[in-house]
């Protein structure tokens, strides 16, 4: 009990701060980097704007496009299950938010229990659903490399932890905490430095697609 | 090109890295979505076409180069490395199975705009001398006769001589001051020269002041569809010249896609200035004229007509109202494709496919897509506005033994004109 304590301690301390330091720190190199190659002045007589499009197309993407759709509906779904599942997690669950509100002060609400638990099995389904798909589906099987299965485990990680933490599934308790905690540490601190990026670049390359579209007076 | 090595290849594809691009590749999560919109991999099945599998030497350039893992990565020797073989391998994906159509743009979910990427991808291709022989050779005639078929200004001469003597109009050449200056296609001027008579006759009856330019008419660049930017950049030059010299007000783009994306929208970043004269496509013109009421239609047509949108004029360049305005005043059967305007299909020629003879087999095995949906329709007639695509659908359905008339645009508004005799 007192090594699991011990651990459980040292996850919320130490590697806790040193993980946070690396994905903080990470992330800004990331985005400088990104932000800093600019773009060149686009000299050509725009037909339309650029700003508004750009916004269009950020919130525009979140939709998948019908014909797509239909020629990759597992894609779609499997998609939104875990992406649902995995936010629902993470942001309403109330011991989520309280650890936020003792941190930094302020928090939202959360909901019941019963309803984030059926969130993460729904999130976990649609994570197992889509490394299924990776493995057997012939374009995503031949593009993608050890870093997509490295992120799929980075994510998978943290709810399944908490899953098996929140029922009991693990013991002692504090053990199970602590491999959670740790999980997330896991993800925080090789998140700048994979595709786990693109929870935020999405939001840059979605803007650039629809501004460099707009300008040219196509909705993109 | 002369002097193209591994070398320039790879500096070229350095510069061609900006935050988009970086952007996008740090965006990707490989969920192959784009292949669902690429008539490459939809029509053959071949995971091999998906549209960002194409772009793996220039994501590994940014990678290695602008990233702080992929730099150490490198630095350790645990990176691979972009080589000879990987280029030629790609010179398949990246010519042959490409357009630059752009569809593959408009579903990726994190936004990635691939066509883009592809574009830039062209530039180390050609300064690592991996670029198709055909298409190579198409731009050096582009650049030492003046256009990529190897036609000079006495062809066209002819066929301004042979138009006037039959038609009875006058083509203005050479008309300093005049408010218009339409470009050509060569395979207007060889194969479609129907399209300049359309264009006298609307003109005339529209009151509206014109010239060609004996010193630039060319309006192809196969510089943009090679991915040379210097080889775009002189093509693109010599029409600044020509319309700068005539003092002319606006410059038209014919009916060729790749010709208005690369006077219209990269000219002026090719030349490092904006132009002193406004460039429209044709098609925005006969709008305008028919908006303002200067140009009218009569005996509509009620066969079943459909409309191919050339990539380069729609989802690319913005002009998607036009071509329907123009529709309605010919057809009273006008019917749309399935998927139209920025959703259109590609006919499989784009972006310097139809140059490219490695590509012909796939290129008529991938118009399939086009032709079943043209046929979905039930139109009896084809109307589009672009020469290539029009001898790229005409090749295609001959393969496919289809029998339909084909159309330009342009001529069809010119036979239903009300003219003052």
């Amino acid at each position: 009990m007192n090594e699991s304590m011990d651990f459980l301690l040292w996850t919320r301390g130490t590697a806790f701060d040193v993980s946070v330091a690396i994905f903080i720190v990470g992330m800004l190199i990331r985005l400088f980097e990104i932000v800093s190659l600019g773009r060149g002045r686009d000299l050509a007589a725009p037909r339309g704007t650029e700003f508004l499009p750009g916004i269009r197309t950020i919130l525009s993407r979140t939709l998948p496009y019908g014909g797509t759709f239909k020629r990759q509906p597992l894609t779609v779904i499997a998609g939104y299950l875990f992406h649902i599942g995995l936010l629902v997690s993470l942001l309403l669950f109330i011991p989520h938010i309280e650890l936020f509100r003792e941190t930094f002060g302020f928090g939202w609400p959360g909901l019941p229990n019963p309803i984030v638990d059926a969130a993460a099995v729904l999130g976990i389904t649609g994570l197992l659903a889509a490394l299924w798909n990776r493995l057997t589906n012939p374009v995503m099987k031949m593009l993608s490399d050890s870093e997509d299965y490295l992120v799929w485990i980075l994510t998978f990680l943290p709810l399944l932890t908490g899953y098996l933490a929140y029922h009991r599934m693990i013991n002692p308790y504090p053990l199970a905490m602590g491999l959670h905690i740790l999980s997330i540490e896991l993800l925080l601190v090789l998140f700048p430095f994979t595709k786990l990026m693109h929870t935020f670049t999405l939001f840059l390359a979605r803007w650039y697609n629809g501004a460099m579209s707009g300008r040219r007076g196509v909705e993109s | 090109m002369t002097g193209a090595t591994l070398e320039r290849g790879l500096n070229a594809f350095k510069e061609q890295v900006d935050a988009p691009v970086a952007a996008f590749f740090s965006s990707c999560v490989n969920c192959g979505m784009c292949a669902e919109a690429c008539l490459f991999y939809t029509e053959t099945g071949d995971p091999k076409y998906t549209p960002i599998r194409k772009l793996e030497p220039l994501r590994r350039v940014w990678e290695q180069e602008y990233t702080v893992l992929g730099k150490l990565k490198k630095m350790l020797g645990l990176a691979r490395p972009v080589t000879d073989e990987l280029l030629q391998e790609w010179q398949e994906l990246l010519y042959d199975s490409c357009t630059l159509c752009g569809r593959c743009a408009m579903v990726c979910p994190v936004g990635n705009d691939i066509s883009y990427m592809v574009r830039k991808a062209r530039e180390g291709m050609v300064a690592s001398g991996n670029s198709p022989a055909d298409v190579r050779s198409a731009a050096e005639r582009a650049v030492r006769i003046g256009s990529p078929m190897g036609l000079k200004y006495k062809a066209l001469a002819a066929q301004i001589k042979r138009i006037e003597t039959e038609s009875g109009i006058k083509i203005p050449l050479d008309v300093e001051g005049a408010d218009y200056m339409p470009l050509l296609s060569s395979m207007e001027i060889i194969n479609f020269p129907e399209y300049i008579e359309a264009l006298a006759r609307i003109f005339r009856q529209a009151k509206v002041s014109w010239t060609l330019c004996s010193e630039a008419f060319e309006a192809t660049n196969t510089g943009i569809q090679i991915g040379s930017s210097d080889i775009a950049r002189e093509l693109v030059q010599r029409i600044v010249d020509g319309a700068e010299k005539l003092r002319v007000k606006c410059v038209i783009a014919p009916e060729c896609g790749h010709a208005y994306t690369s006077i219209r929208w990269e000219g002026p970043n090719l030349i490092g200035r904006p132009f002193p004269f406004k460039v429209l496509h044709i098609l925005e013109l006969l709008d305008e004229l028919r908006a303002s009421g200067r140009i009218k239609t009569e005996n509509l047509s009620n066969e079943r007509m459909t409309f191919h949108d050339p990539c380069s004029i729609v989802r690319k360049g913005g002009v998607i109202d036009s071509p329907r305005e123009l529709m309605a005043m010919v057809s009273t059967n006008f019917v749309e494709m399935q998927d139209h305007g920025k959703w259109n299909w590609c006919c499989g020629g784009g972006g310097g496919v139809s140059a490219n003879t490695n590509a012909e087999a796939l290129r008529l095995k991938v118009f399939k897509r086009k032709k079943d949906q043209i046929e979905q329709t039930g139109a009896t007639k084809l109307i589009t506005a672009c020469a290539n695509c029009r001898l790229v659908i005409e090749e295609g359905l001959e393969e496919y033994h289809v029998e339909l008339p084909l159309e330009g645009l342009t001529e069809l508004v010119a036979q239903h004109l009300v003219e003052d005799k």
